[in-house]
């Protein structure tokens, strides 16, 4: 701030300057946002009585939660909950092997243009998609059951591992890479060598964090027939049994947990 | 560093024996574990559908060719719904979040003992349900309709939210709160004047982030009956209108390349 601007400002009071600098854009902004408020207020049919019935309810659930039934559905849960965690391992497992050789070819630094090409349009297919409605198309295909479930769930693993996996090869240290492949390796020793170790940390805690996911995405798919414990879980919102909804939130919520610690300390040892 | 006595030469190895065991050991319980998860899933599965899967896929594939094209003028007012849902949704995630984030933050919460534990518990169980399941107990509720999906998308993303918000309180420098509450500023005055400015680009980034996420997870709402797109993609699947759902997704893919390109430019903006 030059000195002439100094003594222009002194004795006027302070302003917090905005946000957003340019005054057109900034009112330009709020009067758009308003309006859109507008119209969307206007839109939206509520209907209030409903609403106001349902308060009963929705505090039938949240009482729920402070006596959850276990017991009276266990054999259904318990199976739900096992396939979820099935669906879960095996589609981790296969995800995270699969997605090592394309998050490589995705990885400019590494693949010839051809095979960068393919496997970027492999990951970015797999990204647009989302699980549920891959599910539906996969029941439609291979019908009702856990199988299709486990390959939705390796199909997104794929994109979201093999994206960020090349991210990180793209990004790592290029001397390394070149003093394996100046002792005269070969390719695969160069990757073995070269580049694993160096992505190895990040691969493991993304890996799982990405189990985590799938867990919680495996809790869906049972809603569309792709199996799960999301079947059961529709099936207690259905007949209105909040008890035994409110036991499988529950659980569904302390695995994740469970799944969350257990992650971060995974990663803090490989890190 | 482990070395190998043999014939009298050393041999270096990069690991004990006792090591290499557990590896192998640890190895050696991974893959059974995956063994016994593909066999349950391969004993649930029908596996004459399988086989027949190529059939049916090319079936479905040459009755959804081409989309019905004059089906998009009835997807206007579902379109509109569904950014309403995603729009509204992060909205009231916003406003809700902020304060959760207050007192989950170290070092703005008020009891790190009673306070804290609290509001981590709301994000950790908010954040580990699914938005379809939140919608599947808001309907049960509240009845189905685009508020019901409104509310879904809320809960669901005060968790996600606050998370974020509150990683951001806890990064701020602490000079500028010192430099403001030395000014004798009262609690409010140096929340609004040292921490807010410090945390507001955070929170526009995890706003228009959170925007985009819901913007693709309300396209699928519908499918439990909270309106949006999903309902007209549901009622398509369940007449079989195999020509309507491939418009749908054409429709909703759009959607979200659209808004991830949206929030890519906003964020760029900001940062």
């Amino acid at each position: 701030m030059s000195h002439r601007e100094l003594d222009d400002m002194l004795g006027t009071g302070w302003r917090k300057p905005h946000f957003v600098r340019n005054p057109v854009l900034r009112w330009g902004l709020i009067a758009g946002f308003v309006a859109y408020l507008i119209a969307a207020y206007m839109t939206i049919e509520v209907d209030w009585g409903r609403v106001y019935e349902g308060l009963d309810r929705g505090w039938q659930f949240v009482l729920a939660f402070t006596k959850p039934d276990f017991v009276s559905r266990a054999g259904d849960i318990w199976e739900g909950l096992l396939e979820s965690i099935v669906m879960t391992v095996a589609a981790s497992v296969v995800g995270i092997l699969i997605s090592i050789p394309i998050g490589l070819g995705a990885a400019r630094n590494i693949a010839p243009l051809p095979v960068y090409v393919i496997c970027r349009g492999i990951v970015a297919v797999s990204r647009a998609l989302q699980e549920i409605i891959v599910a539906i198309l996969l029941v439609a295909i291979f019908g009702f059951g856990p199988l299709a479930g486990f390959l939705t769930l390796s199909f997104a693993t794929i994109g979201f591992l093999s994206k960020l996996l090349a991210e990180d090869i793209e990004s790592m240290d290029k001397v390394q890479a070149e003093a394996i492949k100046a002792s005269g390796a070969k390719w695969m020793q160069w990757i073995n060598y070269g580049v694993q170790p160096q992505v190895m940390p990040r691969l493991v805690g993304l890996s799982m964090y990405r189990i985590d996911i799938n867990f919680r995405e495996s809790a869906i798919l049972g809603l569309v027939g792709a199996g799960g414990i999301g079947a059961t879980l529709n099936t207690a919102f259905d007949r209105y049994e909040y008890d035994t909804a409110a036991a499988i939130l529950i659980l569904i919520i302390g695995i994740v947990m469970t799944l969350e610690y257990l992650s971060g300390v995974i990663r803090a040892r490989v890190q | 560093m482990p070395v190998l006595e043999k014939e009298g030469t050393q041999v270096w190895r990069r690991r004990t024996r006792g090591e290499a065991l557990w590896r192998w050991f640890g190895w050696l319980i991974g893959v059974a574990v995956f063994a016994v998860c593909w066999q349950q899933i391969s004993a649930s599965t029908t596996w004459f559908f399988v086989w027949d899967a190529p059939r049916i896929a090319d079936d479905i594939w040459t009755r959804a060719t081409p989309p019905r094209w004059e089906y998009i003028t009835q997807l206007g007012r579902p379109i509109w719904d569904t950014l309403n849902i995603a729009t509204l949704g992060t909205l009231i995630a916003l406003f809700l979040a902020v304060p959760v984030a207050f007192l989950a933050a170290r070092n703005t919460t008020p009891s790190t003992l009673f306070v804290r534990p609290i509001a981590l518990l709301i994000i950790v169980s908010t954040r580990s349900i699914n938005s379809l399941i939140w919608a599947l107990l808001l309907i049960a509720i509240i009845g189905p309709g685009v508020f019901a999906g409104v509310i879904a998308i809320a809960i669901r993303s005060i968790g996600f939210c606050a998370k974020l918000l509150y990683e951001a309180i806890e990064e701020i420098d602490h000079g500028q709160v010192e430099a403001i509450t030395a000014t004798g500023a009262s609690r409010w005055q140096v929340m609004a004047y040292g921490i807010v400015p410090q945390i507001m680009p955070a929170f526009a980034g995890v706003a228009v982030f959170r925007w985009d996420i819901n913007i693709r997870e309300s396209t699928v709402l519908g499918l439990v009956g909270a309106g949006g797109i999903g309902l007209q993609l549901s009622s398509s699947l369940n007449v079989l209108a195999w020509p309507q759902v491939s418009l749908i997704l054409l429709v909703i893919l759009g959607a979200v390349v659209i808004s991830e390109w949206v929030s890519a430019k906003v964020r760029g903006a900001i940062i």
